[in-house]
């Protein structure tokens, strides 16, 4: 007798249409023109990053836009040593909570050309750019962030001031 | 909450391991609810409802199924609902059947929880690459471990605290001989040595991939009273969410859990948690979640919640044993994986943990979480009827 089929493996995909939506539309026009939108609350006055078109804490529609900077600060990271399938990042790498300077809630991307012993909450961190030819309507136009010379910044400062605001 | 009392009159669950093969999501779940009918003494017959939860359908790819597992569940005929939570799920699936008794609608409701990884890719499911961003979500881990790094940060906790609760765990599922990981010689060495997977979860820190079922029959006072076995009291329940990103959220100590802590302890008439719960079944899926939740729940001030775990105060002879089954680390049928804290905690307080009891249990509670920290359901249940 043949040996019994007890399971079977059937791939299956889904493929969507993403409709951006008005926030989001502008957030990824402006990075096409490597430029960093977020938006200010007009009831909290804090930058939410990227732009939603609503402060999820106030519960108000958001329509000021604001340009940030390239730089910020890390608040926290993990170091990935297990390969993410489909992904093309290699492990391992760093995954971080980048807070921008001006945004006041944080930006999850990677941080490189730092040694992994020497990475810690409060670093400065500074976006490095694709050659601008390159450039699409993605946050994948910064490959990483990779660190600044500067003095670190008290995060727990940070995150009482937002807290707080 | 209000209404009628609320009994737990039945539990019953599966052994949890890496796959069963001899069975198909609907024999999985039959297993456990024949288990809690046959703990509760009761036929198909006396269930006036099926309430069934479960994770994300992309975990097994089968959208609705609880549409597929009606039949299997002896729901034909009867009302069945289906709750969704993420990760809390477990625990509001107790908490929508226990609703369906308290507000005098049915009598007896069965509630049913399951996951089959074996048959999904839950690991890395919700992991699928987002519109215009990098591909670095690397799973649950990879979404946690800078929380935990937050945590840490904020706390002064020193290094050792993730691998003492995975240590404590491990040696708990020794105990539990449903467990999925029983690893007997564990040891601090072993889960030091074990791969780093996302800095600082390390293998032995991390929940595994179960399969598995667990299933509750709730029943209104007077049933609860005369049931063959002694049943568990509800003494109080709470759900609480609040979104995955906003300016200055707490993620470390969400704001929901603590509100959802606050309102179960006060329905259950508990003023100070450390004294009055004997016990607690907490979802720690990586081993840094223990102490952050001793926190979020109010057992210890916030940054404090390590010293109880270091003090050994969590262990099975302390004074506020945690995850005494061994936890999500021993077994994560993640659907599962709350109604098996809720139906631990009820198991101890029925006197009925078998080598993990603590002894004399009276009041428990049963914790779960889920999506990004950002959903929280909990019950407290009692030997003693109020």
């Amino acid at each position: 007798m043949s040996e019994p089929i007890t399971q079977i493996v059937t791939p299956t995909s889904l493929d969507y249409t993403f409709t951006a939506g008005g926030a989001t539309e502008r957030f990824l026009r402006g990075l096409k023109d490597g430029k960093i939108l977020g938006q200010r609350c007009p009831k909290c006055q804090l930058v939410i990053v990227p732009a939603r078109g609503a402060c999820a804490r106030c519960g108000v529609p958001t329509e000021d836009d604001v340009e940030l900077a390239d730089t910020g600060t890390m608040t926290t990271y993990t170091i990935v040593h297990i390969p993410v399938p489909g992904s093309d990042v290699k492990p391992p790498f760093v995954a971080a909570t980048i807070f921008l300077d001006g945004a006041d809630i944080g930006l999850f991307h990677l941080v490189h050309e730092v040694s992994l012993d020497k990475i810690r909450p409060g670093m400065r961190v500074k976006a490095s750019w694709k050659p601008q030819e390159d450039w699409g309507f993605s946050l994948t136009n910064i490959r990483y962030f990779v660190p600044l010379d500067e003095p670190d910044v008290d995060v727990t400062e940070l995150e009482r001031r937002i807290a707080h605001a | 909450m209000s209404g009628e009392l609320c009994g737990i009159v039945g539990i019953g669950q599966t052994p949890y391991c890496a796959q069963r093969a001899d069975v198909s999501i609907a024999g999985l779940c039959r297993e456990a609810a024949l288990n809690a009918l046959e703990d509760a003494g009761l036929e198909w017959r006396d269930v006036d409802a099926v309430v069934l939860g479960t994770a994300p359908d992309m975990f097994e790819g089968v959208m609705m199924p609880e549409l597929y597992l009606a039949d299997a569940l002896g729901a034909t005929g009867k009302p069945m609902l289906r709750v969704h939570t993420a990760g809390s799920v477990g625990g509001s699936t107790a908490i929508v059947a226990s609703t369906l008794i308290e507000s005098g609608i049915h009598d007896r409701v069965l509630t049913v929880t399951f996951e089959k990884q074996s048959e999904s890719n839950a690991m890395w499911a919700l992991s699928s690459k987002q519109p215009f961003s990098p591909h670095i979500n690397a799973g649950a881990g990879g979404y946690f471990a800078p929380l935990i790094r937050s945590y840490i940060r904020r706390s002064g906790a020193p290094e050792h605290i993730g691998m003492l609760v995975a240590y404590k765990d491990r040696l708990n599922a020794l105990k539990n001989p449903l467990a999925h990981l029983r690893i007997e010689d564990i040891s601090m060495e072993k889960i030091e040595s074990s791969p780093m997977l996302w800095d600082p979860i390390r293998y032995l820190e991390s929940c595994p991939s179960s399969d598995g079922a667990c299933a509750m029959v709730v029943a209104r006072e007077a049933l609860a009273k005369d049931a063959p076995k002694k049943p568990a009291w509800i003494l109080g329940h709470a759900m609480r969410s609040e979104p995955t990103m906003f300016c200055g959220r707490d993620e470390v100590n969400p704001h929901a859990g603590r509100e959802c802590a606050k309102d179960v302890f006060n329905q259950a008439g508990i003023t100070d948690p450390l004294k009055q719960i004997d016990m607690a079944e907490i979802y720690v899926p990586f081993s840094w979640f223990e102490p952050m939740w001793l926190e979020n729940l109010g057992f210890a001030e916030e940054g404090k919640g390590w010293e109880m775990t270091d003090e050994g105060r969590t262990a099975l002879d302390g004074d506020l044993p945690v995850n005494c089954s061994g936890g999500v680390l021993s077994s994560n049928a993640i659907g599962a994986s709350g109604m098996i804290r809720f139906a631990e905690a009820a198991r101890q307080v029925r006197g009925d943990a078998g080598d993990h009891q603590v002894p004399g249990a009276r009041t428990a509670l049963g914790h779960a979480y889920g999506g990004g920290s950002q959903f929280f359901s909990m019950w407290v249940v009692s030997s003693e009827q109020p």
